[in-house]
């Protein structure tokens, strides 16, 4: 039964974290002043509150004798997505010139993708 | 035991977020930022299921959040895509 | 065999993947992963033109393990800036970080990488591939957050694609 309450505890404790953790996402969203800054907050905190309940869940079913693989292919594909969207957001706000406007030179002698003359494939 | 308790915080944090969320998306300053708000209300929501479906101790939820996952990603890169070159697909 | 399975890794990952949605282990499953795993390489053939190279399966492992735990614990540096730092104090820069890798794959896996380590954000790639712009949340010193970069993930990713 000591086995059981440990886990029970752990598990409460893995959700009551991300919970929080998404909670500081959407805040963050509201309270940053800068554009560029309010791409930092939901991108991982969000993140992290999904994989809370993911981990959960699969746990949670496990005890109960259901062997889930969702939940793995869920936290995969928001690990694979999460930066991808966020990168487009960056160029979005790079090209309409919300994002912080003094953007640092690439030292290569060319210019950054987004804002080249002619833009390759985003 | 308590996690009945701990999913009931959980869900009450993943709700407050989408109200949170709603309050930023009628009043964001930008497109760019509409658009990260609906981003991140995905996220919220695929959370929101997930805890449902543990509530209801079965795994069916997941496929929904499966869905809304796939879906999510799409319409966020499509937003900015058309943002970004004038149209979504060349 | 090689042109009926051009990327033989991604039609096992294709397979995977499949029973991984499905969620049940039945010999219809099966059947439906092989095909998906043989028709999705052939038809995207054309935008794969190279076989991207592994070197080290097991380093990328336990990179994998090591990038996982700096999110959790970057999550929190990141959670007290948002909750607790009074809004002008936030100094955020942009960074540009030189690229000494050269293969696409580790390029793309090195900017999911910042990305997903709180604090800092890939935002776009020069034109001609040689350099990452990266916006971080919160660096009094940029060249400190290059540094860690650089050291900490592309060198590890040196070693397992180069």
């Amino acid at each position: 039964m000591t086995f059981a309450l440990a886990l029970d505890l752990f598990l409460s404790a893995i959700l009551i974290g991300g919970g929080l953790f998404a909670l500081v996402g959407s805040y963050g969203l509201l309270r940053l002043p800068r554009p560029m800054q309010r791409l930092h907050a939901p991108t991982k905190a969000t993140t992290v509150g999904v994989g809370a309940a993911l981990v959960v869940s699969a746990l949670d079913l496990a005890g109960q004798g259901q062997v889930s693989w969702q939940e793995g292919l869920i936290t995969l594909f928001l690990l694979l997505t999460a930066p991808i969207s966020a990168l487009f957001l960056a160029k979005t706000l790079i090209l309409r010139g919300e994002a912080d406007p003094n953007l640092p030179d690439p030292g290569t002698g060319q210019p950054w993708a987004t804002l080249a003359e002619e833009r390759p494939d985003p | 035991m308590i996690l009945p308790y701990a999913l009931a915080i959980f869900l009450a944090c993943i709700v407050l977020s989408l109200v949170l969320n709603i309050w930023r998306l009628l009043t964001a300053p930008t497109v760019t930022d509409r658009i990260l708000t609906l981003d991140t209300m995905t996220v919220n929501a695929i959370a929101l299921v997930v805890a449902y479906g543990i509530w209801a101790g079965t795994g069916l939820y997941l496929e929904i959040a499966v869905i809304f996952a796939l879906t999510g990603f799409v319409g966020s890169v499509a937003y900015c895509k058309y943002l970004l070159r004038g149209s979504i697909i060349e | 065999m090689k042109r009926l399975f051009p990327h033989p890794y991604l039609s096992l990952t294709l397979i995977a993947l499949w029973f991984l949605l499905v969620n049940q282990l039945k010999i219809g499953s099966l059947v439906m992963a092989i095909i998906l795993g043989t028709v999705i390489p052939l038809v995207t053939a054309a935008w794969w033109p190279n076989r991207p190279r592994v070197r080290h399966p097991f380093r990328l492992a336990a990179y994998v393990i090591l990038v996982l735990w700096d999110v959790i614990v970057a999550n929190f540096q990141v959670a007290r800036i948002v909750l607790f730092m009074p809004r002008d104090r936030i100094r955020s820069n942009w960074v540009t970080i030189p690229l000494d890798l050269t293969s696409p794959e580790a390029i793309s896996l090195l900017a999911g990488t910042i990305t997903m380590t709180p604090g800092t954000v890939t935002s776009d790639i020069s034109a001609c591939g040689r350099a990452l712009l990266v916006h971080s949340l919160h660096a009094p010193d940029p060249g400190a957050v290059r540094d860690e970069i650089k050291s900490r993930y592309e060198a590890r990713l040196k070693r397992i694609f180069e």
